[in-house]
């Protein structure tokens, strides 16, 4: 933990942060609810609720609605957790980046032990009640997600190598195999299908959101793709993994798991992806590889990418509920 | 500040209140199985 190095940083090459000033910040005594609630990562903790929500719905089998109820809320807590103990680790950063540095820690609302004390209680309380009220396997995924989210990404992974979100990306994925594990007491073939899917999805999702926030990146110090390949090979590299994902989505309706209503959505999405993808790659820019239409395919790519994710677990949903 | 403070410990108050309820909850299912862990 101690061991804070990135290749890139102002903060990790040992010379004086521009902006330390949250260090010096008085802390206030009383922080507001918000805060607290902002330390979780609520609009991340969305997506991984609805994809660990979707993993216990197809799981075949039958879940008590309470136990149900409980293994969602052990994921929504323990990925809040997970952003708790990322926005702890990752204060230094965050203080130099325009997109994050009005988060309760760097923004001086919240003491930076007092998150970490609060994320590591979330994140031990909810792979304990996981255990205790639904079983040990689903408990045990669970707890794999969380090490992995925080260890192998954000501590080791993050601020090394330009395929952080790559690897990184498993931890992401590992809710809907949490879910179908809540009901079925095992993991098999479909939740490795599914969590590949995220897996696959991560990269161009967060590829996307990095083209355009390249200059907060690279002021930070994070290797991002754009920041240490370039602008180009990041549109390429976006190009590559929608193509590796648009058969992975289809993999659920090859194998007979979902029907039609799946297969036709999938179709229609990877349609969508596969285009915003080209649009990125397409995108009009100059010889360094800077976008001149300010990176709006980029843009565009990142909500759809969203709405993929949402619409394509919906649809397995759906078709498996009806069928 | 007052208002802070008894906003965040009303939130606290509203936490302990659903956890007890839904531990209370869990129990009752499990006891329903026969499977207390």
């Amino acid at each position: 933990m101690s061991d804070r190095t990135a290749p890139l940083g102002p903060v990790d090459r040992g010379e004086k942060s521009p902006l330390p000033a949250y260090e010096r910040v008085e802390i206030p005594w009383d922080t507001d609810v918000r805060d607290w609630i902002a330390l979780l990562k609520p609009r991340v903790m969305s997506l991984v609720v609805f994809t660990g929500a979707i993993g216990l719905l197809v799981a075949p089998g039958r879940l008590n609605p309470v136990l149900g109820f409980t293994a969602v809320l052990c994921i929504a807590v323990a990925a809040g957790a997970c952003g708790a103990i990322n926005m702890w680790y990752d204060r230094d950063i965050d203080a130099v980046m325009r997109r994050t540095r009005n988060r309760p820690i760097p923004a001086g609302r919240i003491e930076p032990r007092a998150a970490l004390s609060y994320g590591v209680t979330l994140a031990v309380g909810s792979v304990i009640v996981m255990f205790l009220a639904v079983n040990v396997a689903s408990a045990a995924v669970l707890a794999l997600s969380i090490g992995f989210y925080v260890f192998v990404y954000t501590v080791w992974l993050k601020r090394r190598t330009p395929q952080n979100i790559v690897i990184g990306g498993a931890a992401g994925a590992f809710p809907a195999v949490v879910g179908w594990a809540a009901v079925t007491g095992s993991v098999d073939l479909v939740p490795l299908v599914l969590f590949s899917i995220v897996f696959f999805w991560t990269p161009p999702h967060f590829w996307s959101l990095a083209l355009y926030a390249n200059d907060d990146y690279r002021r930070a110090g994070v290797p991002m793709l754009p920041v240490v390949a370039g602008a180009k090979e990041t549109r390429r590299q976006i190009m590559i993994y929608t193509l590796l994902l648009v058969p992975l989505s289809l993999v659920p309706w090859f194998i007979g798991f979902s029907g039609a209503v799946y297969g036709i959505a999938a179709l229609v999405l990877d349609a969508g992806f596969l285009a915003c993808a080209v649009r990125v790659l397409c995108d009009r820019q100059d010889r360094t590889g800077i976008s001149l239409t300010h990176d709006a395919p980029a843009r565009a790519a990142f909500r759809f990418s969203i709405a993929y994710l949402f619409l394509l677990f919906a649809a397995l949903a759906v078709d498996r509920l009806a069928g | 500040m007052r208002r802070r403070r008894r906003g965040r410990n009303i939130a606290l108050l509203l936490v302990l209140i659903a956890l007890a309820a839904l531990f209370y909850a869990i129990s009752i299912v499990k006891l329903q199985h026969h499977a207390p862990f």
